[in-house]
């Protein structure tokens, strides 16, 4: 007894041919794209969890490589952040709410730049003059004196700083990129209450590079036992 | 004599009609830019078979070298390359993808009654990333090669080696991604593409294998790939992370390898134990014995897979409570194979049982699968692995998964739907003769091996005291039947594709949603999505016995 | 096949030599292990002729005689399936308990075992007795003594395996690993390295040679022509500077070592380690990382400048420190 499989020929336009409902692709997409960041988090998983035992086996040597850093900028990149998923959230929101096409795309420009900005504060403040001060590992590094016999671990926190640090910032420009792609969409006019599921799908991922930040903020920079109740 | 084998009502494939996914369109682009899953399937069964014969022509040659305790072929340097290069192709460009990215990719939109997987588009792109793999794989060999071991354990992979480290890893790194991928995208199409009516457990347990494949896939995959990474940095920055010398800690590069590279067999057997599943079925024509056990057999097999890695590390140093912890749990994993064999013992039962090629495949599995995982248990004993690991009886071991085990279901999985995949029936003859041939093979290489071991013949030896060489010429001897064995199923399936008789759509009698299509199937695989309304392997009975 | 046939026709002729079976059974531990070996052999003999034979019973007894036969379609049995997972279980305990036991019982070196220290490096074995004697590739030792190996790398991990006396253990770099057995056959037996180590990891091996009481100490004696470790220890406490700042009685900048081997050291952080063989080795190449309270961090890393023998010949000199009375610190 063979019902009529629904809609074989009656698939709306935008939905692919291996799916039957236009539900069934978003879900799809939706499943997928929270399992590619369950792999992202097991991928940044492991280098938290290499930074995690070090810090733990080599306490002093990483709290001395912390104090290397400044926590202004962090602290700066962590608002510009959290002010990126904002502006996502509203650039998504518009779709929903069917508002113009144009405000989709201020929100989605504003979360780009924001997305810039932590870059630039990141790229000139933060590595270019770390690089002038000679603490970036395979460039230049150099040892200083009060590190003692601490230098080659003081070195490996700068080594996990820059890859943490660097790998989010690469997932930073893809993201940037993916979001560049969805405003040239969203000038075509694609995105409006009944089909917004790129924005939603592509906002998951940027609150997930926001979330890793969030993690990596204070485990770099506010760690390193120069915040203390008794002071020393 | 119906299809009765049928589990939905479906218009009878037309006959006549010989459009198909393999003739439909025209060209190398229509190849090389597919998004249909079946030729992806072909484009992936193409380098896979490739990279098989790269790795098998290095096994080759570590055989005969070791006929001789002072080595038959080559300095100890180039031996060093010749394990590393057979491990690093066999394992992360042939075992890992071959069955879910051959048959899995073919046939689970299939066996769930969809058109194609959820995302066709980054399934090709997955085949573009083995390739991308591969390639700097095969660049690092023809550049001089690698030394370190398919385990790259440190220090040597980073400051020790001068073998072509970085590239390696890269091509390890982006093959990774197409793991990643595939998993990605069979989880979604199980997950939201089942035909109505196909319950969770209404599906052929092909598909359970693969759901739990894909998990491990997703959650193992990144750590080796974020790991491997770091020793390229080390290696092209010269910093140190595991290096002690530079303050890292080489242990610690081995828990996060392992962490990976342990649910990574579980990777290579349970598809194989899948396809193991579909073949005693259907050649015993019989449902499974015990369905839900199978099934939840291979979801705890992938859960508790994450949580056995130490039993790599008894001996290197980890304390003495992890060791029990590891060895505990490492026996735990053992059961729910036990569960299967007994399940796929107890399907044959009073069967209908035919010694067709792909059910040779499936029995001489069982056999050598259960003799494979017993001998792990030697490895999971605390007291016991001091002695044998890092031994051939290690190699052993996993040999008798991995070849005995996995290739084995690869190649009977392989007979089994390649009328499907080609439209063509093969000899079958020839096709039990080479299966023979390969069990017997097989055993001559492998079952010495474990003897060479217990007497303490260490792994990665180039060179060694002639005391072991009779056992070792023995071993030798045996591979180069191995060898034969392999070689014959290549040469009737590729003539067969051209002058082998035209299969119907369901040669074997099968049921399962993919033989209720033409044989080759159309691109879209089904003209109308069919609605399911039966258990599977509903093969009729004598007396059919009330479910539960 | 020319090697095969030359081996059979040269050696002895007997099955056994030409196909040997298993190792010597050289150590304590041996003959226990053995049994559990044979006991694992033997379970899993069983279940795979086991399970061979009922697959070959059914192949025969059910094969298909006509294309359209049907089959009994038995396929639930909830009390076989627990048999079946129980009864594995219970297999899988028992060798859990029995492997595990051995195993811890074997972790602890008895008290009073001789102490032998090893530096694996590419591509050699090095073993230092304490009263002196330094052994390549072979390790001389008395029967029924047991012996406690202290091993380190040089350079890469290694793998230490006596194949006859069931023992084997990573030798790592930057960390001290434990071994210890005791020989209970006169004899020659096999040493290899068993972690890959590189170009010349099949070339690694040697010798242990174990000898009568008598044979040992002689051997001993003929070989004392080296001063003891605990002696170049000290000659190199004194040339690299070590004896300017820990000078006896806490009056120079650094602790005084006498008696501290062996005792709980409290550190600036407030946590405890024992000074053992990884502390000192810690505290001369990494100093600052282990800072003790009340004494400046100004003691230089001597990493570069010793290598992992004299890093044991210092500790062994520190060792030997440990049996006067100490002044405790300020």
């Amino acid at each position: 007894m063979a019902a009529p499989s629904p809609g074989t020929h009656t698939r709306p336009a935008d939905v692919s041919h291996q799916f039957e409902t236009k539900e069934q692709q978003r879900e799809a997409g939706t499943l997928g794209m929270w399992l590619f960041l369950a792999t992202e988090i097991l991928f940044f998983g492991g280098l938290f969890c290499g930074f995690i035992v070090y810090r733990s086996l080599h306490g002093r040597a990483f709290e001395l490589g912390s104090r290397l850093l400044e926590v202004r900028f962090g602290a700066i990149n962590t608002a510009v952040l959290i002010c990126s998923s904002l502006t996502m959230v509203l650039a998504i929101y518009s779709a929903q709410t069917g508002k113009s096409k144009g405000r989709i795309i201020t929100f989605l420009a504003l979360t780009m730049l924001l997305g810039l900005t932590f870059l630039g504060v990141k790229l000139y403040f933060e590595w270019y003059h770390d690089y002038l001060e000679h603490i970036v590992p395979g460039f230049g590094f150099l040892n200083r004196p009060e590190w003692g016999s601490l230098s080659p671990e003081v070195e490996m926190f700068m080594v996990f700083y820059f890859f943490l640090t660097g790998l989010h910032a690469l997932h930073m420009v893809v993201g940037i990129g993916i979001l560049s792609v969805l405003s040239v969409m969203a000038a075509r006019g694609r995105f409006g209450p009944r089909y917004f599921a790129p924005l939603d799908i592509s906002g998951l991922y940027w609150h997930f590079v926001d979330i890793i930040w969030i993690y990596l903020f204070p485990l770099l920079y506010l760690l390193g036992g120069r915040y203390s109740l008794r002071g020393h | 004599m119906s299809s009765s084998t049928a589990v939905a009502d479906l218009p009878a494939p037309s006959s006549g009609s010989s459009v198909n996914y393999l003739n439909a369109t025209y060209g190398i682009k229509s190849w090389l830019l597919t998004t249909d899953h079946k030729r992806i399937a072909l484009l992936y069964l193409t380098s896979i078979t490739f990279m098989f014969l790269v790795g098998g022509v290095a096994a080759t040659l570590i055989r005969i070298h070791l006929i001789e305790p002072q080595g038959a072929l080559f300095e100890p340097e180039t031996y060093n390359k010749m394990f590393t290069i057979h491990g690093v192709v066999m394992v992360f460009f042939f075992l890992i993808p071959s069955i879910p990215a051959v048959l899995g990719n073919f046939l689970v939109p299939m066996m769930i009654g969809a058109r194609d997987v959820a995302f066709p588009r980054l399934n090709l792109l997955s085949w573009y990333l083995y390739i991308t793999g591969s390639l700097l794989i095969l660049y690092t060999i023809m550049a001089g090669g690698l030394d370190t071991g398919w385990t790259f354990y440190e220090p040597y992979s980073s400051a020790y080696s001068h073998t072509h480290v970085v590239a390696a890893i890269f091509g390890i790194f982006i093959n990774g991604f197409s793991s990643i991928l595939t998993g990605v995208n069979f989880i979604v199409t199980i997950h939201k593409m089942r035909a109505p009516g196909m319950t969770w457990f209404r599906m052929p347990l092909f598909l359970w294998s693969l759901y739990a494949t894909s998990v491990i896939f997703i959650l193992g995959t990144p750590v080796v790939a974020i790991t491997l990474f770091l020793v390229a940095l080390e290696r092209i920055f010269r910093v140190g992370i595991f290096d002690p010398a530079l303050g890292g800690d080489p242990i610690l590069f081995q828990h996060l390898f392992w962490f990976y590279s342990h649910p990574a067999v579980y990777i290579m057997i349970l598809p194989g134990m899948g396809v193991i599943s579909e073949l005693i079925t259907c050649f015993s024509k019989k449902k499974i014995f015990g369905y839900e056990f199978v099934a939840f057999s291979s979801m705890a097999i992938a859960v508790i897979s994450f949580l056995v890695w130490g039993h790599h590390m008894f001996v290197s140093g980890q304390s003495v409570y992890a060791g029990l912890i590891f060895s505990v749990l490492s026996f735990a994993v053992a059961i729910p194979s036990a569960v299967k064999v007994f399940n796929w013992t107890a399907t044959l039962y009073r069967g209908s049982i035919s010694y067709a090629a792909p059910m040779l495949y499936a029995l001489g599995f069982i056999g050598l699968f259960t003799m494979g995982g017993l001998t792990g248990l030697f490895l999971a004993s605390l007291a016991e692995d001091v002695h044998v690991n890092n031994t051939y009886f290690v190699v052993a071991h996993f040999h008798y998964i991995m070849v005995g085990g996995a290739v084995m279901a690869y190649l009977g999985g392989i007979h089994y739907w390649w009328p499907k995949i080609t439209g063509r029936l093969y000899p079958d003859g020839w096709a039990r003769l080479a299966a023979a041939v390969i069990f017997i093979g097989f055993n001559l290489t492998f079952f010495p091996q474990f003897v060479m071991g217990y007497l303490g013949m260490p792994r990665r030896y180039a060179v060694y005291p002639s005391e072991f060489q009779v056992l070792n010429v023995m071993s030798s001897a045996g591979a180069s039947i191995l060898a034969v064995g392999y070689v014959i199923p290549l040469i009737y399936l590729i003539w067969s594709m051209r002058y082998g008789p035209v299969s119907g759509p369901n040669p074997w009698g099968a049921t399962g949603l993919e033989w209720q299509t033409t044989s080759p199937p159309p691109t879209e695989n089904f003209e109308e999505i069919p609605v399911v309304t039966e258990e599977p392997y509903n093969y009729p009975g004598i007396e059919v016995p009330t479910r539960g | 096949m020319i090697a095969f046939s030359h081996l059979m026709f040269d050696s002895g002729c007997s099955i056994r030599a030409l196909i040997p079976l298993h190792p010597p059974a050289a150590s304590s531990i041996a003959h226990d292990f053995d049994r559990l070996h044979y006991t694992l052999t033997a379970i899993t003999l069983f279940f795979t002729i086991l399970i061979f034979s009922i697959i070959f019973v059914f192949m025969v007894k059910y094969r298909r005689r006509s294309e359209d036969e049907r089959a009994e379609q038995i396929i639930v049995n909830i009390p076989l399936e627990i048999i079946w997972t129980v009864f594995p279980m219970l297999i899988c305990a028992g060798l859990f308990v029995w492997a595990s036991a051995l195993y811890v019982r074997n972790s602890r070196p008895p008290a009073a075992s001789t102490e032998i220290f090893v530096i694996g490096k590419q591509w050699m074995w090095h073993l230092q007795h304490p009263e002196g004697p330094r052994e390549i590739d072979e390790l001389h030792v008395p029967v029924n003594v047991p012996v406690k190996l202290t091993m380190t790398s040089q350079d890469v991990i290694h793998g230490f395996f006596i194949p006859a006396f069931r023992i084997k253990k990573d030798v790592v770099p930057g960390r001290y690993t434990q071994i210890w057995f005791k020989a209970t056959e006169v004899g020659d037996y096999h040493l290899f390295c068993t972690q890959y180590c590189g170009a010349g990891h099949s070339k690694m091996i040697g010798w242990i040679h174990v000898m009568e009481p008598t044979a040992y100490a002689a051997w001993l004696a003929g070989n004392e022509k080296n001063p003891s470790m605990a002696q170049e220890g000290e000659r190199l406490f004194d040339d690299l500077g070590c004896a300017g700042c820990h000078t006896p009685n806490n009056t120079g900048l650094g602790p005084s070592l006498v008696g501290m081997y062996g005792r709980p050291e409290k550190l600036r952080d407030g946590s405890t380690r024992m000074a053992d063989e990884a502390l000192i080795r810690q505290a001369i190449v990494n100093p600052d990382s282990v800072p003790l309270p009340n004494y400046p961090p100004v003691m230089p890393t001597f990493k570069g400048q010793v290598d992992e023998e004299q890093v044991i010949e210092l500790v062994a000199y520190i060792k030997s420190l440990g049996a006067q009375e100490r002044t405790p610190n300020p």
